[in-house]
């Protein structure tokens, strides 16, 4: 469907004439709003990921965990598939996605682009389906309730961050207007170029 | 807002489907994407075909991801396999009511009716229909939308067997419908990303143009 969208005021939205879908949305500060979030999304998912997630057992038998600890128990028990799509959906694709976000738009706030930016551009877009931590974490929640009447399970420091890590990294995504960093893109100068 | 016949099509544009910049292609020549450099499609290249035979496979999988167990527990030397059904049924059975719907809604309910949701779509636009094409639209963001919400047996089982690993007193394996059901998730997202919501309009624009 073909629409024409008309020039839109800071933090509103044009729709789909047709299906109603959102086409179009300007929210005020995109760039630096989003930039501000990715950082905190990178420092969230290094604590995450250093520090022990859960730990479960009895007094005496007690087993720490980190985020990685679930893929590397799978892998050792042969599920070298599960242990990959596991691994992709919870910890490598947020960190693309952290790291793309940070390389598009840090420079784009001094108005630069990096070589590449579009490319990298392009990959956030196909990257986002496949970042699963809110569906992780429903996982957890549901596992703590199975386990909790065999032992007691305790949530470590990299869950909290976890938590903070999902809130933080979605609020970055929706104030992020592929469009408008697009058309930024276009106006940025190579880095390297003469001002 | 609108041009007069409203489909981009008819007047060699489209949008391309990275970026979202409105290009000119002419009928039946190759373009790419001068801002992001994709390919440049009016439509999703065979996408009735490529989402039909993604959603054949995904039906075909769906049958070992229920059957067969997803969970070993051995504990105290007894061994007892689970699968996504006997997980609901072990809530059910302790009284959990809401996380057993949480898991019944994710893993059995979510990918059969999203199956059955992109059948539909793909059989009524393969014969065209003209039918309530604004419904379907909206059934196909929320199989879209809701997709991946599956994968949570999955991580269940991840962190199952991340944690219990008690040696006699209780060990978690995971089994082999765990992979199945992964893969299920997976090729129904890949299913209905190849499926072009476009052509669920393209027949009602055509009856427009007749009618004018």
């Amino acid at each position: 469907m073909l629409n024409r969208v008309p020039v839109v005021p800071p933090d509103s939205c044009a729709r789909c004439a047709r299906c109603g879908h959102v086409l179009f949305r300007n929210p005020a500060n995109c760039v630096e709003k989003t930039l501000a979030l990715s950082f905190s999304a990178l420092i969230l998912w290094i604590v995450a990921n250093v520090f022990p997630f859960l730990s479960f057992g009895l007094p005496g038998n007690l087993i720490e965990t980190n985020l990685v600890s679930g893929v590397v128990s799978l892998y050792e028990q042969g599920q070298s598939i599960l242990a990959f799509v596991v691994l992709v959906t919870s910890i490598v694709a947020p960190a693309l996605q952290i790291a793309g976000l940070l390389y598009v738009l840090a420079p784009l706030n001094r108005g630069r682009r990096l070589p590449g930016a579009r490319e990298v551009m392009r990959w956030l877009g196909h990257l986002r389906p496949w970042s699963m931590m809110e569906v992780f974490m429903l996982g957890i929640l549901v596992s703590m309730v199975k386990l909790g009447g065999m032992a007691d399970v305790v949530p470590g420091v990299a869950l909290w961050a976890f938590c903070c890590l999902i809130v933080v990294l979605s609020w970055a995504l929706s104030t992020l207007e592929p469009h408008v960093i697009w058309e930024q893109l276009d106006d940025a100068t190579d880095a390297g170029a003469a001002p | 807002m609108m041009n007069p016949s409203g489909n981009a099509m008819s007047v060699s544009l489209t949008g391309c489907h990275a970026c979202g910049l409105v290009c000119r292609l002419e009928h039946g020549h190759h373009g790419v994407c001068p801002r992001c450099g994709t390919e440049l499609h009016f439509r999703k290249p065979r996408s009735i075909e490529r989402s039909t035979a993604l959603v054949i496979a995904a039906f075909i999988f769906y049958l070992p991801a229920n059957l067969l167990p997803i969970t070993h527990t051995a504990a105290l030397g007894k061994v007892q396999s689970d699968t996504i059904m006997s997980g609901v049924i072990y809530f059910i059975s302790h009284g959990d009511w809401p996380l057993a719907l949480v898991i019944f809604i994710a893993s059995v309910a979510v990918p059969l009716l999203k199956l059955l949701i992109l059948s539909y779509l793909l059989w009524t636009v393969k014969h065209r229909s003209r039918s309530r094409p604004l419904d379907r639209t909206k059934l196909y963001r929320i199989t879209e939308a809701v997709g991946r919400w599956s994968m949570v047996d999955v991580f269940v089982v991840t962190v199952l067997v991340a944690l219990v690993q008690l040696g006699f007193l209780a060990n978690i394996e995971a089994g082999p419908g765990a992979l199945y059901f992964s893969m299920v998730v997976i090729i129904t997202m890949f299913a209905a990303m190849a499926f072009d919501p476009r052509l669920i309009w393209d027949p009602v624009e055509e009856n427009h143009e007749r009618e004018n």
